[in-house]
């Protein structure tokens, strides 16, 4: 067991995968020699060369195609775009071709690669550098959406990305970056599709995601001072999405809560909010709740963020404010 | 108002010049030819039946026919190995058939058939055989150039020799994933060959009222250290000597190539459009500067026999027939086919 950052993870996970498999290659901008711009890739290009860890140049569209066109050829990749905010310019490779490909070739041709971004607010970046942007990538039939909230998470969910035969979104929180913890020795591969219970308590099931995790732990502990005590759930994979651990959460303590940054429009837990509404009606004893980033850019000033991000005591005093 | 200094409707007519007839002793053998002429007939046959079949409201949605443009593609698939990668646009029917993809599996899937060639779920925009080397038919602009250059970077790392062509339009020419693909290809040296078929037009509007240089791709080529070739795009034997080169400069590690060939639509941009803002005296000049009955005659002058040609162009016929006869009593999707092959398991499940 060591102790690694969540910046660590990342390079600790595509290291972990390019050993097993030399058909995964890693590309992207400032990753090789610079080791990343969040330091998040750093050593891979010492271990594994320039042939297979590549300095690209600023062109998001020639990134994901060389990825796509290198896994439809018998490659794994891994492409970096820095900021999630770049899908922008890019979004027609992941939307139009890498998610489509399989489908319209009727199983002739599939994208095996990751996709991996910085994601996410919290660090004064302003609107276009701080966007939390997976709600863009699971409304896309064709692609699979995963958030990893931990170092261990991010080596595992990093290797079944690697390994899963289909095209995965991996993102991480820029914010998460120098948080620590526990990485268990040896190869860890995790399993894409699973949510996490981390941990219990029979008056609310509160769903969250990525950064929104550890403060809903931090929320559930402002709650347990008052004597309410909520399951905490890291969603972990949006696509696929695991209905059966939620489900089973909410049928326990008969409400949910979700945490999320993203803006407030069409959010996971709306979806998530309409699962449950309508396969757990019966079972609830009060109204869904989604607790969000409200609909608006995201600010530079820290105050502003502050105010717009969900944060511990708004999570828990939402909470308890629902649940009377 | 463009550099051009036309108004739209009013652009500069550009007319073909004529075909070099010193190309009849180029050093291309018999067979070779013999197969291009085959090619070229199985494109415009294949699309005179796509035609016939839209007019007869059989294909539904939409096609991009490339009559006229058959060269550049036919040489293409007789200089390509089986193992090299196409990347086709939407304009992608006769690229398909160049790799040696049957007519049959093309028509049924036109015509949403179980038989198609993608299972009915591509259609006329997204013909792919991997089997033949057809890695695609893309209908966004430009994607196609920037994924032909992952296959060939691709093909470098697993140490193959297999070179990666992108067949585009002139109006490709104008979108940011064509800039990219080609600066990226040259600065990794990527066996990639970027093909753009230049036939005036982008879509309605003359490539020449909205673009500042003359030849959209070849002039473009020095902004990325590289040269370009010119040729014309009607005559096969000029598109596969510099498919050949470039070809062979793939293979070689000498990176990629630009080759642009000159050539012209003889209808519209697609099944809506009866091309009607193009000039009668252009349209008329590139009619006569057909590259089918041009080749005919370049074989004949080599000294083959016409009742040779004449089989070749009714053993292409008859198997158009057979295979529009087939696909047309071919059997619709079944109502299962919709779920399956969003994911690698074959299904489509987005939850547990």
């Amino acid at each position: 067991m060591a102790e690694l950052t969540y910046r660590e993870a990342v390079a600790a996970g595509i290291a972990q995968e390019m050993r097993r498999d030399p058909s995964v290659v890693f590309l992207g901008e400032d990753v090789a020699g610079a080791g990343g711009v969040f330091k998040s890739t750093s050593g891979l290009l010492d271990e594994f060369g320039p042939d297979r860890v590549v300095d690209t140049p600023i062109s998001e569209q020639a990134i994901l195609g060389a990825a796509m066109g290198a896994a439809m050829t018998g490659l794994r990749p891994i492409a970096e775009i820095m900021f999630s905010d770049f899908f922008a310019v890019c979004w027609d490779l992941v939307a139009n071709e890498i998610a489509k490909t399989r489908y319209m070739t009727d199983g002739m041709v599939g994208c095996p690669l990751v996709i991996r971004s910085g994601n996410g607010g919290g660090l004064r970046f302003g609107a276009q550098h701080s966007q939390s942007v997976e709600n863009w990538a699971m409304a896309i039939p064709g692609v699979k959406v995963v958030a990893p909230s931990t170092p261990a998470d991010m080596v595992g969910l990093m290797a079944a990305s690697v390994r899963d035969p289909d095209p995965v979104l991996l993102f991480e929180h820029k914010a998460l970056y120098p948080t620590r913890g526990e990485v268990p020795d040896g190869e860890i591969v995790d399993e894409l599709g699973k949510a996490r219970v981390l941990r219990e308590g029979p008056d609310a099931t509160v769903a969250a995601l990525a950064l929104m995790v550890p403060r809903a732990l931090e929320a559930a502990d402002l709650l347990a001072a008052d004597g309410v005590e909520v399951t905490v759930l890291d969603v972990r994979s949006l696509v696929p999405l695991d209905t059966v651990t939620i489900l089973a959460s909410v049928s326990e303590t008969s409400r949910l809560f979700t945490v999320e940054e993203n803006p407030r429009l069409c959010g996971w837990g709306a979806e998530l909010s309409s699962i449950v509404a309508e396969e757990l009606f019966w079972d609830l004893d009060g109204p869904i709740v989604r607790i969000t980033t409200p609909h608006l850019p995201l600010a530079s000033a820290p105050k502003l963020e502050d105010l717009a991000l969900p944060d511990a005591a708004r999570i828990a005093s939402t909470i308890r404010e629902a649940l009377g | 108002m463009p550099v051009s200094g036309a108004p739209y409707g009013q652009h500069q007519v550009v007319l073909p010049e004529p075909f070099d007839e010193s190309l009849k002793d180029a050093p291309i053998d018999l067979e070779t030819r013999l197969e291009m002429f085959r090619k070229q007939h199985e494109i415009r046959q294949l699309e005179k039946r796509i035609y016939d079949l839209f007019l007869q409201g059989l294909v539904r949605g939409t096609s991009h026919l490339c009559i006229g443009m058959e060269a550049t593609g036919a040489a293409f698939g007789v200089a390509l190995r089986p193992d090299d990668y196409s990347f086709a646009t939407y304009r992608g029917h006769g690229h398909t058939v160049a790799r040696g993809v049957r007519p049959e599996p093309i028509i049924a899937e036109l015509l949403g058939k179980a038989t198609g060639l993608v299972g009915g779920k591509g259609g006329s925009m997204h013909l792919t055989s991997v089997e033949h080397g057809m890695l695609g038919c893309y209908a966004i602009i430009g994607a196609h150039l920037c994924i032909a250059n992952g296959a060939a970077w691709s093909a470098k790392l697993r140490g193959t020799d297999q070179a990666a062509v992108a067949f585009f339009g002139d109006g490709a020419t104008n979108i940011g994933a064509f800039h990219e693909a080609v600066n990226y290809a040259a600065n990794y040296r990527l066996p990639t060959i970027f093909v753009c078929e230049n036939n005036l037009y982008m879509e309605y509007t003359p490539i020449g009222e909205v673009t500042p240089v003359t030849h959209p791709a070849a002039d473009r080529a020095p902004a990325y250290g590289m040269d370009a070739t010119i040729v014309d795009g009607n005559d096969a034997d000029a598109v596969y000597l510099a498919a050949q080169a470039a070809i062979e400069r793939a293979r070689t590690g000498g990176g990629p190539s630009i080759i642009e060939t000159k050539t012209y639509r003889h209808g519209g941009h697609s099944r809506a459009d009866p091309g009607t803002y193009r000039p009668d005296d252009e349209i008329e000049a590139w009619m006569g500067h057909d590259p089918i009955p041009m080749y005919h005659q370049r074989l004949l002058d080599l000294g083959v026999g016409e009742d040779r040609l004449a089989a070749i162009v009714q053993e292409v016929a008859a198997e158009i027939d057979r295979a529009t006869e087939a696909a047309k009593s071919a059997p619709e999707p079944s109502d299962e086919d919709l779920w399956t092959n969003v994911w690698a398991d074959g299904g489509s499940r987005w939850r547990n």
